[in-house]
């Protein structure tokens, strides 16, 4: 294993199975702002059916089609290496399928409830709305200090964040957790580390840099305004992100009519 | 082979109607019109397909890359032994096929170049067919896209009476299972490179791992069946393990090759021996615009077509090497699929060494990946300004371009469709 003193580990837990949405490019982005702050850092990517390992500060979880999903959470069990990571402040970014299973209980592809991994307090469910398909653009909770996010979704769930929940924000444009909100962040403040569920993908964290910087702050124990600015990189990030924003607010992709939540609760067409 | 017979008077009108249809919409530049005059077609007489493939040769090559130009490639070698039909443009449902085959003369083999999830349901129509399966990989995310559901109606197709003989490409598992049902197969092994989509065992849900010498399943010994042709380093073709042949073809890259070797393969079932149908294969240089050169304002643009990562990871193969510079151009409308999120499954490290300038109306995604990729970059809005600004970073006036879907029609329509 690396010396976590010296280099962070990235891990991309199963992409063989949660990788639908190159995903994948979550563990890149953070990869490669690690080293451009020239910080050491190793990127892994965990095949199913390989050991997990336990030691990494960060681990990322992507989108999947309902069979891979149910394997990946029966892989990673209830009280796994990944539980233990989390337990010794290893921080966690999932995915659509990979929020859904972190939560306490996910629909297999029969709609029957599964058992989630118990890192996220919320349940995913099946309902009979149709399938959520297309940009989404949040406003980010205060605490996280953070522009809107952008991101693409694509899942059939709903997910109900549970009590001890906290979301990442509220949906102003796509469907997102389907109350409103979106995302489920577990941040329980006693050393254990954080894990973040969300439905945003394109991937998330391309679209989203200072996202990203908040992952990393997080499982290195600093502010995310402490880590040097990176203008080149985030420059070209701001570029996409003026476009897939106004393309989101406009209510329309590329002119193919979009429904909001809000326009499906107010029953516009 | 029989002759075919004529078709009844219900079908002659149906095919003069969807002619007369295609004539019109080609007047009213709707493009080739093929499509249009199909589906008139095929609503004045829905057995059409039936009647209009009886008593002929079919051969119908599916698969998620590389199925126009191996139609191509195949249309040539049959059409050493005779007339051929085809769906030369890529138009590869029902109502192209119909449109193909309603200019046919009787007797005509056809070359049918289908789209993968509309196999099964030609198959259903034609009475006895050939089936080359080139491979399956993951194709516009924000569609229902998944790849093993269409692996299992392929298998369950391939075992229809109808099907004489699969050609499959061995080096691709899911292709492999969905032929493992028919009753005689060809196997053809391509070499294996594309394993993203395949890594879950299509037979039992297991691991499969790749090595040099194929693959395996871990849990249930599903594994790469041994090829009776297959594609040797240096594009040659090994048949049986004993004959080598020298492909030598007019397009670029492993992939095209690999293509080739299937269509060998198929030729051969009908008697069209390797030294015959080659001649006439070499002759295809460029299919549908593809791997055509383009004069854009002195700048010499070869055009290349990648719709998937699979079809970009190709695609990279055939570039020129450094320092050629490459124009890459992403989309993302219906036809190409709303969500670009592939273009973090596509190796875009592999371009280092190379300037590439991202264009179409995704070019910041494309930017953003490229970036990360630490592939040095430009990004321009139109084609035009893309090349120049590529070409400037050259030194011969030449540049590479990909382009997925809709991006490569656009350009097709601004360099003449026509070489
Ligand atoms: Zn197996």
């Amino acid at each position: 294993m690396t010396d976590r003193s010296s280099t962070v580990a990235v891990v991309v837990l199963f992409p063989d199975l949660l990788g639908t949405y190159g995903d994948g490019g979550n563990g890149l982005v953070l990869h490669r702002r690690l080293q451009w702050r020239g910080i050491a850092s190793d990127l892994l990517e965990v095949p199913s059916g390989s050991p997990v390992p336990e030691t990494a500060q960060l681990y990322l979880l992507g989108g999947g089609e309902d069979a891979p999903q149910t394997e990946a959470a029966r892989e990673l069990g209830t009280d796994g290496p990944l539980h233990r990571a989390v337990e010794a402040g290893a921080v966690v970014l999932a995915v659509c399928a990979g929020m859904q299973i972190c939560g306490v209980s996910f629909p297999d592809n029969q709609g029957r409830p599964q058992e989630g991994l118990g890192l996220l307090d919320c349940v995913t469910v099946k309902t009979d709305e149709p399938r959520a398909v297309g940009e989404l653009l949040v406003d980010a909770d205060d605490r996280f200090g953070l522009p809107p996010l952008t991101g693409f979704e694509n899942h059939g769930g709903r997910t109900r964040p549970g009590p001890s929940a906290t979301t990442l924000g509220g949906v102003r444009a796509g469907v997102g957790n389907g109350d409103g909100t979106e995302g489920v962040l577990a941040d329980h403040g006693d050393g254990r580390g954080k894990v973040l569920g969300t439905y945003l993908h394109g991937p998330a964290l391309a679209r989203n840099p200072a996202l990203a910087d908040v992952l990393l702050a997080w499982a290195l124990g600093m502010a995310p305004a402490d880590l040097a600015p990176l203008p080149e990189a985030d420059a070209e990030a701001d570029a996409l992100r003026a476009v897939r924003l106004s393309a989101a607010t406009r209510g329309n992709l590329d002119g193919v009519a979009h429904r909001t939540w809000r326009d499906r609760l107010t029953r516009r067409s | 082979m029989a002759p075919s017979a004529p078709l009844p008077l219900r079908s002659r009108a149906a095919v003069a109607a969807g002619r007369a249809v295609a004539g019109a919409s080609k007047v009213a530049r709707l493009g080739t019109g093929s499509v249009v005059g199909g589906n008139v077609a095929l609503r004045l007489d829905p057995g059409l397909l039936r009647r209009l493939t009886a008593g002929r040769r079919i051969v119908i090559v599916s698969g998620t890359n590389g199925k126009t130009t191996t139609t191509a490639l195949l249309r040539a070698a049959l059409a050493t032994a005779g007339p051929v039909a085809s769906n030369a443009l890529g138009a590869n449902m029902p109502p192209g096929i119909v449109a193909a085959l309603g200019r046919a003369e009787p007797g005509a083999a056809a070359a049918l170049e289908v789209d993968e999830r509309w196999v099964p349901a030609v198959l259903e129509a034609v009475d006895s067919a050939t089936l080359v399966l080139l491979n399956l990989s993951r194709d516009q995310l924000d569609r229902s896209h998944e790849v093993r559901k269409i692996a299992e109606t392929w298998r369950a197709a391939c075992a229809a009476p109808a099907v004489q003989r699969v050609i499959a490409n061995a080096d691709d598992p899911l292709v492999a299972w969905a032929a493992g049902d028919a009753a005689e197969v060809v196997w053809v092994g391509t070499g294996g490179w594309w394993t993203l989509d395949a890594s879950g065992c299509p037979a039992c849900g297991g691991r499969i791992v790749f090595d040099a010498d194929g693959w395996a399943c871990t849990a249930c010994g599903f594994s790469r069946p041994e090829p009776s042709w297959a594609l040797a380093p240096g594009h040659e073709v090994v048949v049986h393990g004993e004959e080598r042949i020298e492909l030598d073809l007019g397009l670029p890259g492993r992939a095209n090759a690999a293509n080739a070797a299937m269509v060998l393969a198929a030729a051969d079932g009908y008697g069209i021996a390797p030294a015959h149908a080659l001649p006439a294969m070499r002759t295809v240089q460029s299919v549908a615009g593809r791997y055509r050169t383009a004069d854009i304002d002195g700048v010499s643009v070869r055009m290349l077509l990648a719709k998937n990562p699979a079809g970009w990871q190709e695609a990279i193969d055939m570039l020129a090497p450094p320092p050629r510079p490459v124009v890459a151009a992403i989309n993302a409308r219906i036809a190409d699929g709303r969500d670009p999120s592939w273009l973090w499954d596509v190796p875009y490290e592999r371009l280092a060494g190379r300037y590439v300038v991202a264009t179409g109306e995704r070019r910041h995604d494309l930017a953003v990946r490229l970036r990360y990729a630490q592939v040095d970059h430009g990004v321009a809005e139109s084609l035009d300004g893309a090349v120049a600004m590529a070409a400037a970073e050259g030194d011969d006036d030449a540049v590479d371009l990909i382009a997925n879907y809709t991006a490569f029609q656009d350009y097709l329509d601004q360099v003449g469709r026509e070489p």
